[in-house]
């Protein structure tokens, strides 16, 4: 089974560079021509770029990969795919089609490259789009993901900055598959906090996404690399605050155990360095620290609705089987973009 | 002290292994780990400062860390880590490359030399090693007459060299009294690594 630990290094998008250098190189970079059709850019930190067509349409465009971040080839194609596909149904989008990007071994197994398209092809399908091509290329360590292209009302988008004061906020999907996967590499994760890890991360954004549609939805992201604190820090946009209450966080449960053993990403760190001077903790156990800076592959929506809509969608989402939870509100701008307290009530 | 390389390992695998370090220390120790990442060097002191441990490091050559954990009762902890307490002990080193210390009358350079490796001897703290080379040679060797204090540094931890060469060349190899037989490489690396060189 050598392949397969050769297969599995650091994966996922713990893999991804930290937002501190990022955002350092993207500064630097010319700026072509204005085109006022060019709705999203990537000047907002959004999690994909929308181009005007019409007055009724909207091109979203958005490409996501990475190395496995589990054993599994065909498991690890759904993930890869769910976290591409994600941004699409962040930005309120529909799937139309989607590319395959692949790196990959010569000297590996083609039979594990075939496994990966499977789960990815799979994953596409079920949002509703069509694999349309790809590009491969040989190199030393396998990554997959995809490029995806969909459409949009530009009416209907949901950009990441424009939650508005008295907005609640709503998160789909529970956190900690960062540092489950994390135990799990060092053989420290149960296999029933692994499975729970896997059903989040290969569960698609879609079914969450089109319960917005019916609701006004003020902003939405996906929860990805830079953790719940980083998509949170990029959605107050320095105007606005958030307020979160600690014991509304959904989680796995065993994540927070393993962050009590300190099974953590350097990704968590690098994220808790880049935002812990928007942060202001108070009185939080270190264990929920870290789940809130875990870095999450195919990780839930975040959504800031209009207080008087929040419940009922929360409700609706929940008779969807979505483990969503409201898990905080935004104020006007305090002295720090992200106050986390253990209750809603203190 | 139990020392661990984590280099080259990814996160969490330092952490894994320091726990697993500390575990067998059974409540007092220090355990030292090398990483080659200031990220692992964060979520090292995290989890030190979570568990209570001390915690210090110090950035070697070439992008490597070194993590000290101090774990329970100090006084209990016979051991004191370089890293712990990084100003105790420069790194000295004395070169005597003569059988006189300094230029003019050759009787008063002998007795000079010979009362500066005894005030040496009597010193609190003690050099880390002593090169003799060239002329030096005859100091570590029979007729010296600083053998005693030569020997009473050497008891006390001193590393004493003398220049295998110089030795052949004065056939004293066979007449050597204290400290050990060295060559130019191990002089040149003593000599470049040394924090304070000191040439009586």
């Amino acid at each position: 089974m050598s392949e397969t630990m050769e297969f599995c290094k650091s994966g996922g998008c713990t893999a991804k560079l930290g937002p501190g250098i990022l955002s350092r190189v993207l500064s630097r970079l010319p700026k072509g021509t204005q085109d006022d059709n060019l709705l999203v850019g990537y000047d907002s930190n959004d999690d994909a770029a929308v181009y005007r067509i019409d007055e009724n349409t909207a091109m979203v465009q958005t490409l996501d990969f990475f190395p496995p971040m589990v054993e599994d080839p065909y498991i690890f194609g759904q993930i890869a795919a769910a976290n591409a596909l994600s941004d699409i149904f962040a930005m309120g989008g529909q799937v139309k089609t989607a590319l395959n990007i692949v790196c990959f071994p010569e000297s590996m197994d083609l039979s594990i490259l075939g496994e990966i398209m499977r789960g990815g092809a799979e994953k596409v399908m079920e949002a509703g789009g069509i694999l349309a091509g790809g590009h491969s290329i040989q190199d030393a360590d396998v990554k997959y993901g995809l490029s995806v292209t969909g459409l949009v009302c530009p009416d209907r988008i949901y950009t990441n900055h424009q939650g508005q004061p008295g907005d609640c906020l709503i998160l789909t999907k529970k956190l900690g598959v960062g540092i489950v996967c994390c135990a799990s590499r060092v053989g420290a994760a149960s296999q029933k906090a692994f499975a729970e890890a896997i059903e989040s991360m290969t569960t698609l954004n879609r079914y969450a996404a089109e319960l917005l549609s019916d609701y006004e939805v003020h902003a939405c992201t996906d929860v990805t690399g830079f953790g719940f604190l980083g998509h949170l820090h990029e959605m107050m946009a320095a105007t606005k605050t958030a307020l979160i209450y600690g014991d509304q966080i959904p989680y796995i449960q065993e994540a927070y155990e393993y962050a009590e053993e300190f099974l953590l990403t350097a990704a968590a760190q690098r994220n808790r360095n880049h935002l812990e001077s928007h942060v202001d903790f108070q009185d939080i156990p270190f264990p929920l620290q870290e789940l809130l800076y875990d870095p999450q592959t195919s990780g839930g929506l975040l959504v800031a609705v209009p207080p008087s809509e929040a419940n009922q969608l929360l409700q609706s989402m929940k008779a969807h089987g979505i483990p969503a939870e409201m898990v905080g509100e935004i104020l006007p701008f305090q002295n720090k973009e992200i106050i986390v307290t253990r209750s809603k009530l203190i | 002290m139990i020392t661990i390389n984590a280099v080259g390992d990814i996160c969490p695998v330092p952490v894994v292994k320091a726990k697993e370090a500390i575990q067998t220390l059974g409540g007092n120790g220090i355990v030292e780990i090398l990483v080659d990442n200031d990220i692992a060097v964060q979520n090292l002191c995290k989890m030190a400062e979570q568990k209570g441990y001390g915690v210090s490091f110090l950035q070697q050559e070439d992008r490597i860390y070194k993590v000290t954990f101090t774990v329970g009762d100090l006084e209990m902890i016979q051991e004191v880590p370089a890293a712990v307490m990084p100003s105790a002990k420069k790194n000295t080193v004395i070169v005597i490359s003569s059988d006189k210390m300094g230029e003019g009358n050759p009787e008063l350079g002998t007795v000079l030399l010979k009362g500066f490796l005894y005030a040496l001897s009597k010193q609190e703290s003690l050099p880390s090693t002593i090169l003799f080379y060239n002329g030096g040679a005859k100091l570590t060797t029979e007729g010296s007459d600083s053998i005693e204090d030569l020997q009473d540094m050497e008891k006390a931890g001193v590393k004493i060299y003398t220049c295998g060469t110089c030795l052949n060349y004065y056939e004293l190899t066979d007449h050597l009294k204290v400290g050990e037989i060295t060559n130019m490489y191990t002089i040149l690396e003593l000599m470049s690594s040394a924090d304070l060189l000191i040439r009586p």
